[in-house]
């Protein structure tokens, strides 16, 4: 492979990660590399010869510059944490699935099968890239869990181990319905094939044949009522218990009516039944059933605060770093929180300076500093050096998690019921009506016909079509909405957002971008050789607004500079190539006074003399102003914001004068406010992003999660929306509003099938052929009524 | 007559055979990740899986 390195504005770009370089100092031969820990791991691969890493994909690697501490997976040396991670375990072997988020392209699918290069004590590793795992098998005599994944985070994939891994294993996937699809599909097949004879007619020399064939097909329906049914006959039970009548309780009673009666036709030999007809119908009404419940496995609508926790921390016993689990920290224990780590729990500040970023809590990416003696919350990230902080609050106890623990959330709330149920039963109620009248009409003119016309009535009038058009629409719709990555929790999602009346933003990392600051500078012009030296200083920082500021201005272009030093949470400095000091940083460490001027500033310094400040705000996203617009005409909108009301006026010509603006809202803040808008007969759509928001999104009807990356971390909800197609909200709402239509279009549809299906069927001469011939034409004419209606306004809304 | 008669056991057992594969892949997760093995055949050297020495 050819090691040709792209260069851009005559800068280079680092051979493992693809991010520009600082200098050209950090090299292996002609590679270049960003930082001491790239170059590690390339150097890791080429000693075990895995460089065809590098040539599946450019720069396939992923930044080291922050570095994990060495005994971070000390905690897996735990028997007690090891035996909840562990799949299968024996004298000789562990077998463990690990969780790599980092995963992204085949040249990580490459590196990670071939494990067993880098580590001999791995028996095998095999990726499942859908999820993101990593299932590994290694044998204890040579390795161990800890060194493996020790391994793993030596060449950039560090395994996710959080709290939530500590709770039961995850159920697998329950596959049982495709089972049930399969059967009813090879029923359904050759029940059809046989069931053709008897539809064309049979010559009278061959009436054994046509007894075969019907034995064959009772016997071919008995799989598909006593085990591909299933699902309808346990929903319908279920709903029966509750008092209420469901669309599968219709469903189930017709599955089951017309089986009998077919299989009484067969063995009197009356008759041939309707086997191919309720094989049909199931095999549909599954495939429908499959298309609505698709879910996305990558993500998850389910996360608490405890996916995002780690497992374990270093409790300081005594002068010693003990690894603990989160359950058994207590008040009064002293934490020791490394680098790059979250706070578990709310705690005093007892040692070292933190600098603690709250973006997983607030949507804020600029880090806050806290002094010794400080409270600190729990689910802030510690971004510069080591601290000791002291319990005050245990893990299920703090502030944060709190939240979770709400005694409301516990017992699941009043699920809102999909109207279908409500029109099936209407349905139902006629459909028994229908049946009385006919019972009564041939009781007195013809009682031999009575029982033919019932059941016939029953196997003609179930709302299958119904269920159908329901299950067939929503999925489509789940479809359209996923591929413009707005992800929805299930098919109800779809009905809730179509009822909604008012819109609820978070502000900070909702409205604002969380990854983008403008940058405005004040203060003493700059030459552009300066701003490149700034940008030359800053590059060299891990620090959040270095690293803003070093992208904002071009990573300084040919400057660098010389005996960098960084002091860390106050600034850093160093010397460029024409011999000046440069310093960066808070007001106290540039200018050697403390003052606060609001807002995030960092201060810049020439040979000690102040030249101004560069002030970082908040960004608001691209096209949120056309989105409020177009949302204001149908919702009422309320924008809540955790921050200063400093955005006041920006954010009221934003949203215009008829919405709700409250700053400084905490968490209960926002779901108290909620739960009014609730109580006065509002249907709540709450859109946001960190898990500050997280009791309001449970609160709300919709919850809808803001995500930059839709493998990234989101606080349950019932949505997840990327936070590029957030402009494209309004139009993602009047999609599921068409829904409702649409069902209601192809049940009417299904309606006039159904009564041309009772006009035989009252009269008590429904034939065979005339259910056979109705029943895969309506299903038929609705699915392509539901999925190109679907389809074709979702082409007209440009999705 | 019997003509017909092995040919229908010929065709049930044809597509009894396929109902078969169609579980058996639905069981061994064949299904499941359609990414890694499209992209897993066309590395050069298959990963070895030494087997463990005593299983």
């Amino acid at each position: 492979m050819p090691a040709l390195q792209p260069v851009t504005d005559n800068k280079i770009l680092c051979y493992h990660c693809g991010e520009p370089c600082p200098n050209e100092k950090i090299n292996i031969e002609d590679k270049k590399f960003c930082c001491e820990g790239c170059k590690m791991v390339y150097s890791i691969l080429n000693e075990h010869s895995l460089c065809d890493y590098y040539s599946l994909n450019e720069n396939p690697g992923i930044n080291q510059r922050i570095t994990v501490r060495k005994d971070k997976f000390s905690f897996l040396d735990d028997e007690k944490i090891q035996a909840q991670l562990i799949s299968f375990k024996d004298d000789t072997q562990i077998h463990i699935t690990f969780y790599l988020p980092q995963m992204h392209c085949s040249s990580c699918l490459y590196l990670l099968e071939n494990l067993h290069r880098v580590n001999p004590g791995v028996v095998s590793s095999k990726v499942n890239f859908a999820r993101k795992e990593v299932d590994i098998v290694l044998l204890t005599k040579h390795t161990s869990l800890r060194k493996v994944a020790e391994t793993l985070t030596s060449i950039g994939y560090e395994p996710y181990i959080s709290l939530n891994d500590l709770k039961e294993k995850r159920p697998a996937i329950d596959k049982s319905m495709v089972y049930q699809l399969g059967v009813a599909g090879f029923c359904f097949g050759n029940v059809m094939l046989l069931s053709f004879p008897e539809y064309l007619g049979i010559d009278a020399s061959e009436v054994g044949l046509r007894a075969i064939f019907r034995w064959l097909n009772l016997f071919l329906a008995i799989p598909v009522l006593l085990y591909s049914s299933m699902p309808f006959y346990e929903s319908s039970w279920k709903s029966l218990k509750h008092k209420f009548l469901n669309i599968d309780a219709p469903i189930a009673l017709a599955i089951i009516i017309t089986f009998v009666r077919s299989a009484i036709e067969v063995i009197s030999g009356t008759g041939g039944g309707y086997f191919d007809s309720m094989t049909g119908i199931v095999f549909f009404m599954l495939i429908g059933r499959i298309i609505q419940d698709k879910t996305y496995r990558q993500l998850s609508f389910e996360r608490d605060y405890t996916s995002y926790f780690p497992i374990a921390i270093s409790v300081l016993r005594e002068g010693k770093e003990v690894p603990t689990t989160l359950p058994e920290i207590k008040t009064g224990d002293t934490l020791l929180i490394h680098n790059e780590e979250l706070i578990p729990a709310d705690g005093i500040l007892t040692k070292g300076k933190a600098f603690i970023d709250y973006s997983f809590v607030t949507g804020e990416s600029i880090p806050v500093l806290k002094e010794m003696g400080e409270l600190v919350y729990a689910g802030g990230k510690q971004t510069e050096g080591n601290i000791e902080i002291l319990v005050v609050k245990e893990v299920t106890q703090s502030y944060l998690t709190k939240l979770w623990n709400r005694d409301e959330f516990k017992e699941q709330g009043e699920k809102s019921v999909s109207f279908v149920h409500l029109l099936s039963r209407y349905f139902t109620y006629i459909v028994f009506t229908i049946a009385a009248i006919t019972a009564v009409y041939w009781q007195i003119n013809e009682p031999a016909r009575l029982w033919p016309a019932i059941t016939s009535i029953f196997i003609i009038a179930c709302p299958c079509a119904l269920l159908l058009s329901n299950t067939f629409t929503n999925g489509n719709i789940l479809r359209i909405l996923g591929k413009n990555r707005f992800y929805l929790r299930s098919a109800q999602t779809i009905e809730d957002i179509a009822k909604i009346t008012h819109v609820v933003f978070d502000k900070t990392g909702t409205l604002t971008s969380a990854s983008q600051q403008n940058i405005n500078y004040e203060g003493e012009e700059l030459t552009k050789q300066e701003l490149n030296q700034v940008a030359a200083l800053a590059s060299h920082s891990s620090h959040p607004l270095s690293r803003a500021l070093a992208k904002h201005f071009g990573y300084g272009k040919g400057e660098d500079v010389t005996q960098f030093q960084e002091n860390t949470g106050r600034g850093v400095q160093g010397m460029s190539n024409d011999g000046n000091i440069l310093k960066l940083g808070s007001a106290e460490f540039v200018t050697g006074q403390q003052f606060y001027a609001g807002g995030t500033n960092v201060y810049f310094s020439l040979n000690d003399k102040v030249k101004g400040r560069f002030i970082f705000s908040n960004q608001y996203r691209e096209n949120v102003e056309p989105l409020l617009h177009s949302l204001k005409a149908h919702y009422k909108i309320s924008v809540l914001s955790g921050d200063n009301d400093a955005e006041r006026e920006n954010l009221r010509k934003l949203v215009g004068d008829k919405s709700e603006l409250l700053f400084n809202q905490k968490p209960e803040d926002k779901l108290q406010y909620i739960k009014d808008l609730q109580l006065r007969g509002e249907t709540v759509m709450m859109i946001g992003d960190g898990l500050n928001d997280a009791g309001a999104l449970k609160q709300s009807n919709v919850g809808v999660a803001i995500s930059e990356q839709t493998n990234n971390f989101t606080p349950s909800s019932d949505a997840i929306i990327e936070a590029k197609q957030l402009p494209r909200l309004t139009r993602f709402i009047r999609l599921c509003i068409a829904n409702r239509k649409i069902i209601i279009a192809s049940f009417v549809l299904s309606i006039v099938y159904n009564i041309i299906g009772l006009y035989f069927a009252v009269q008590g001469t429904l034939s065979p052929v005339i259910a056979a011939i109705l029943m895969p034409s309506s299903s038929l004419s609705i699915l392509l009524l539901t999925f190109g209606s679907s389809s074709l306004l979702a082409k007209n809304m440009k999705m | 007559m019997s003509v017909i008669l092995i040919l229908l056991i010929a065709s049930i057992s044809v597509a009894g055979i396929f109902l078969f594969a169609f579980l058996w892949g639905t069981k061994t997760g064949q299904f499941e990740d359609d990414i890694s093995p499209a992209s897993r055949i066309l590395f050069d050297d298959k990963p070895a899986q030494p087997k463990p020495n005593n299983k």
